[in-house]
């Protein structure tokens, strides 16, 4: 009889903390209950300021999902945080800059076409600066990738993350030199002009030079294009994954990589391709971003990076989805901790939930489960 | 744009006689002898003091670019050790040292401004705090013993309370003490026995050691959770840690209640106490205490659970606790380092603790041998000597953009060093002082009741 | 079964394991007197060395209880349930490579070294005297497995067999009343097993301890086991002395019906 009892509570009488659960879980309540009320208060004396900011978490939230989905390919794949990704972002603005302010690739289209549509050749020259950064990035991933990580594979996987690290580095300050980068912020020159509407009982476009009247929501054509690329991209990728047969080599890679050889997958092109594909969102996000906050440096890539990674844990890493639903928390995160604690404390709030995440759910939001070890 | 020879050798002769300097004081320290160990301590010290001393004024052996080099270098051995102590031999990869690092510094910094400036708040109330917390923290730690398998966040949230209750004791406290101490300070006129100069170098002494302990509590308490993520995410939370550290010193004045010291303009009118003497002395606390922990049970429990964990567990060793103490341990150090360093920089700046200089010892570390506490100390000195001053001065006459190109070079350095000797320059060989003491094989073995007989 | 005075050493009673949905230990039971030398065997993936995991704490327990000298040891954290008097090896040898074998059994003293770190730091008389103790004691357990001369070399450096020495000198020393061997004789030639064979008699009898051994070898398993437990696919299929297993149907169909003769 006694056994039988043993066996439904097997661990109650050795552990006695285990009941004590609920203090750390009351603390946890307790602030997320000050962040419903601080931010409900904030709802219901000033919904316009609060929606505001919630549009501009939004424009944050899907330029870092564009970054975040390269973390967690490359880590679902090689497990390495690969630091440098942040500063290949930065690359992809810095060429589009480039290509916009010198050598004003933007406009090819009409200098080839001059009959056409204005819309059709600010896209066509839009899409061509963006597709530059893209081919760029992705092939400064693969140079790095082939030249500091391939090395290093079977070393400790630690070596790989201090080797990340350096290369990092290594593209920061190199692209601080003045004649690469700047070291300072400098203007970004849009390849196209920004479009604002604004909110108020119905949508009316705010005329330039005129600011809209007081109390409307206001969101530019900026947002709207980088939820469409994001989301965009949050498609295709699935697609890849899922559908692709370089999809179902990724997933046989991320999975078990010697046996994956073994069935004839080239394991080193598939990493590549990964290093690649996530490179080349990252430029993209690298130029959405310059759009966006319009003023560019050579470190601008580090804390987005640092951010996007942390969405990526956040969504848990290895998940495609994941890394979507987490960016956006964060972008959400980062734009209410800025409107409604302190501006500064804005790049704390990130880390804050990272470690909160983690220590309720180790695998992230849509992390895997627990798996048997050898 | 000609590179000056005469500068160049001098400075290569510098390099080599600070290592052979470390190299000595290490190998005479390990003499068997208490005498030679004591001699060689007090004249390692003294030639150095000598100069400092005597040297004329004029033709300065130590000039005061390299006085700075010296104790610079002093500092970051400090934090270095404290961040191979978590990193190379307990395995837990961090990129926290700088924030405590910088704790530290501005610790004892605010200490010893408010000294100077006739407020002893600083002094008691970071002294009462500390204890106070420490009070708690032991207190919490006696009560969670009883409930074993309690969850971390649960402990955490004890812990949290603990603190704050401690700090809301302090602030009455030193407040209700502030009145009685206020007139040993004296007058402009008539300088009370606080305001001397001997007050002075202890107030120092003890707002140094509390530096170290204010980082360690802090540590304790941020480790606690964060230490349970596991290694990648580790790093990344301890990354942000070092960046909220700094987000938190440029807004020192508007989001912390300490306008004095200045948020993003910097901390100016520290007094500039620490000499040779105290240089010295911390170094040697530091490396000493180090390596009597490393060199004994503690010290092998620590790297049992870098080499594995799980074995670590089945051998009786609660992991958990020993991740937890050389985080801390190695924040002590970083708190003390920073307490140094600022006392002699006089003048801290949010962009010194920037987290990108916190890879700093993370390289430093990695050169001289993950596991290594001879490797640190000649790659700390190395490093600020060659990289710091030869280089920069170097590349400084390329030009005002040349000094970047410092930064590009470590990286490259870093990746090819990566690439070829991943165990870095020293892997983890020790000198003299350091290395582990050889034990000779056992002869009369079967004589011991120990074994023949088992316990219980 | 068991004298009134002394509980059994170990007692598991529905002891079962989910990973995700998977099943990997169901319903397992052992019950096992002071000083037996008992077997666990079964085919690849039958879960033996998830009981091992789970009665050393490594693995959280989905269901079930596992009593450890009488008390019951379920949910405890692994270092806790050392300290009470099990330990282990692993089939896949874990020992700390970057240590010296001298360091690796010396690691098993930590828990009752007698100091603290304060003393450590100071260097007290304390520290001293109980440094030495644990150094001497350490050093007799490498006599008795022949390997006082090569104390002073990195784990990693040496071969296979004398690896295998060392982790059971080092779960020795943490003064265990049961002890688990995964393994033991995996990747050892005919020869080093009969010394083996030899070792793990002479240290039940010497130590006075309790000793559960998964292992694939039958000559091991047969030679020395007094009872055999058989596990397929996370159930027991079977129990008994030597002679009775050999002669259970259900266990040869349990390993040929995977196309692998139990004998090696």
């Amino acid at each position: 009889m006694q056994k039988a009892n043993a066996a439904q509570q097997p661990s109650s009488n050795r552990r006695p903390g285990a009941r004590l659960a609920w203090i750390g879980q009351g603390f946890l309540l307790l602030l997320a209950i000050m962040v419903v009320i601080i931010l409900g208060r904030n709802l219901i004396d000033n919904p316009e300021l609060f929606i505001q900011i919630i549009i501009s978490g939004l424009q944050l939230g899907f330029v870092y999902a564009l970054i975040a989905l390269g973390y967690t390919m490359v880590y679902g794949i090689v497990k390495l945080i690969n630091f440098a990704h942040g500063d290949v972002f930065m690359v992809g603005a810095f060429v589009s800059y480039y290509a916009v302010a010198r050598f004003q690739l933007h406009v090819w289209p009409s200098a080839f076409f001059p009959d056409l549509d204005p819309l059709v050749t600010v896209t066509l020259g839009s899409l061509s600066v963006i597709l530059l950064s893209m081919i760029t990035c992705a092939a400064l991933a693969i140079t790095i990738e082939r030249v500091a990580y391939k090395p290093l594979r079977d070393a400790p996987r630690i070596a790989a993350l201090i080797t990340a690290i350096g290369v990092s580095f290594f593209l920061e300050f190199f692209g601080a030199l003045s004649f690469v980068f700047s070291p300072r912020f400098i203007p970004y020159q849009r390849p196209f002009d920004v479009v604002t509407w604004y909110i108020k009982d119905g949508i009316y476009l705010v005329e330039p030079g005129k600011a809209p009247p007081a109390g409307s929501i206001t969101f530019s054509n900026i947002l709207l294009i980088i939820a469409v690329a994001s989301i965009l991209v949050q498609v295709f990728l699935q697609f890849l994954v899922r559908k692709t047969k370089i999809g179902k080599a990724m997933r046989a890679v991320a999975f078990d990589k010697p046996t994956a050889r073994l069935m004839g997958i080239n394991v080193d092109a598939i990493i590549t391709t990964t290093f690649a594909i996530g490179a080349a969102f990252a430029g993209l996000g690298g130029v959405l971003y310059a759009i966006a906050y319009s003023s560019i440096w050579s470190q601008l890539g580090i804390l987005p990076g640092l951010k996007a990674f942390v969405a990526a844990v956040l969504g848990g890493i290895g998940s495609i989805p994941g890394a979507f639903i987490g960016a956006l928390i964060m972008g959400q995160a980062e734009s209410l901790t800025a409107g409604y604690i302190s501006t500064p404390m804005r790049d704390a709030i990130a880390f804050t939930i990272l470690i909160l995440v983690l220590l309720v759910r180790p695998t992230g939001i849509f992390g895997e489960p627990e798996k048997e070890k050898a | 744009m000609e590179i000056n020879l005469g500068f160049l050798f001098i400075s290569t002769i510098k390099i080599v006689v600070v290592l052979g300097y470390l190299y000595a004081l290490l190998a005479v320290l390990g003499h068997a002898s208490k005498w030679v160990q004591i001699g060689g301590l007090l004249a390692a010290f003294g030639i150095i003091q000598l100069i400092f001393s005597f040297q004329p004024e004029d033709a300065q052996i130590i000039n005061d670019f390299d006085r700075g080099l010296l104790f610079q270098a002093c500092t970051m051995t400090m934090v270095a050790l404290g961040l191979n102590l978590i990193y190379g031999f307990n395995g837990q990869f961090s990129l926290g040292q700088w924030g405590f690092y910088g704790i530290g510094a501005y610790a004892a910094a605010d200490i010893t401004w408010r000294w100077t400036n006739n407020d002893a708040r600083g002094l008691t109330g970071v002294a009462i705090g500390a204890t106070l917390v420490a009070v708690a923290i032991f207190g919490v730690r006696r009560l969670i013993a009883r409930y074993k398998g309690m969850p971390v966040m649960s402990a955490f949230t004890l812990y949290l309370i603990g603190t704050i209750v401690a700090c809301a004791l302090t602030m009455l406290i030193a407040g209700a003490l502030d009145p009685a101490l206020k007139p040993l300070f004296g007058t402009k006129d008539a300088p009370g026995i606080f305001a001397s100069e001997w007050a002075l170098q202890i107030v120092f002494f003890f707002a140094v050691l509390l530096a170290g302990i204010v980082a360690a509590e802090i540590s304790f308490l941020f480790g606690l959770p964060v230490l349970t993520l596991g290694s990648d995410y580790f790093g990344i939370a301890t990354l942000g840690f070092t960046i909220v550290i700094n987000t938190l010193m440029v807004n020192s004045d508007t989001l912390l209640p300490f306008p004095e010291m200045k948020g993003g303009r910097g901390m100016i009118g520290i007094p500039k106490v620490t000499n040779w003497f105290w240089a010295f002395l911390f170094l040697l606390i530091v490396v000493i205490v180090m390596r009597n922990v490393l060199h004994s049970s503690t010290g092998r429990a620590i790297l049992s659970v870098r080499e594995d964990e799980t074995a670590a567990k089945v051998m009786g060793i609660n992991v958990a606790d020993y991740k937890l103490l050389p985080f801390v341990i190695g924040s002590l150090f970083a708190g003390l380092g920073g307490g140094v360093y600022a006392h002699f920089i006089g003048f801290l700046s949010p962009g010194t603790f920037d987290f990108l200089v916190g890879f700093n010892p993370l390289i430093i570390i990695v050169f001289g041998g993950l596991g290594s506490m001879s490797g640190t100390i000649f790659a700390s000195f190395g490093w600020m000597f060659f990289l710091e001053g030869l280089l920069r001065t170097i590349l400084g006459q390329f030009g005002t953009e040349a000094p970047t190109w410092r930064f590009v070079l470590y990286p490259i350095t870093l990746l090819l060093l990566m690439l070829l000797r991943p165990q870095g320059l020293l892997g983890s060989a020790e000198v003299g002082f350091l290395r582990a003491p050889k034990i000779a094989a056992r002869t009369a073995a079967s004589d011991n009741p120990a074994v023949t007989t088992p316990v219980k | 079964m068991t004298t009134p005075t002394l509980p059994p050493t170990l007692e598991i009673a529905g002891l079962t394991k989910f990973f995700g949905g998977l099943r990997a230990v169901n319903n397992f039971g052992l019950a096992l007197k002071p000083g037996d030398l008992a077997g666990l065997i079964g085919p690849n993936g039958a879960g033996k060395t998830t009981v091992f995991n789970m009665i050393t704490g490594v693995y959280q327990v989905s269901g079930g209880d596992i009593r450890f000298q009488g008390e019951s040891i379920t949910g405890l954290e692994p270092h806790e349930i050392t300290q009470l008097g099990v330990a282990r090896t692993f089939q896949n040898i874990r020992l700390f490579a970057n240590l010296t074998v001298l360091d690796n059994v010396r690691i098993a003293y930590h828990t009752h070294a007698g100091y603290g770190m304060l003393d450590a730091i100071l260097r007290t008389a304390t520290y001293s005297a109980k440094e030495k103790e644990i150094t001497e004691r350490a050093q007799d357990f490498l006599a008795i497995f022949k390997l006082e001369n090569i104390q002073n070399e990195f784990a990693k450096n040496l071969p296979y067999g004398q690896q295998r020495r060392v982790e059971i000198a080092r779960a020795l020393a943490s003064n265990p009343r049961l002890l688990l061997l995964d393994e033991p004789a995996a990747g050892m030639n005919p020869r080093e097993i009969v010394t083996l064979m030899e070792l793990i008699h002479f240290v039940r009898d010497r130590f006075n301890l309790t000793i559960l051994l998964i292992e694939h070898q039958m000559r091991v398993v047969m030679g020395i086991c007094e009872h055999i437990t058989v596990m397929d696919f996370g159930e027991v299929i079977a129990r008994g002395t030597p002679k009775e297993i050999q002669g259970n149907a259900q266990v040869i169909e349990a390993y040929l019906g995977k196309g692998v003769p139990g004998a090696a």
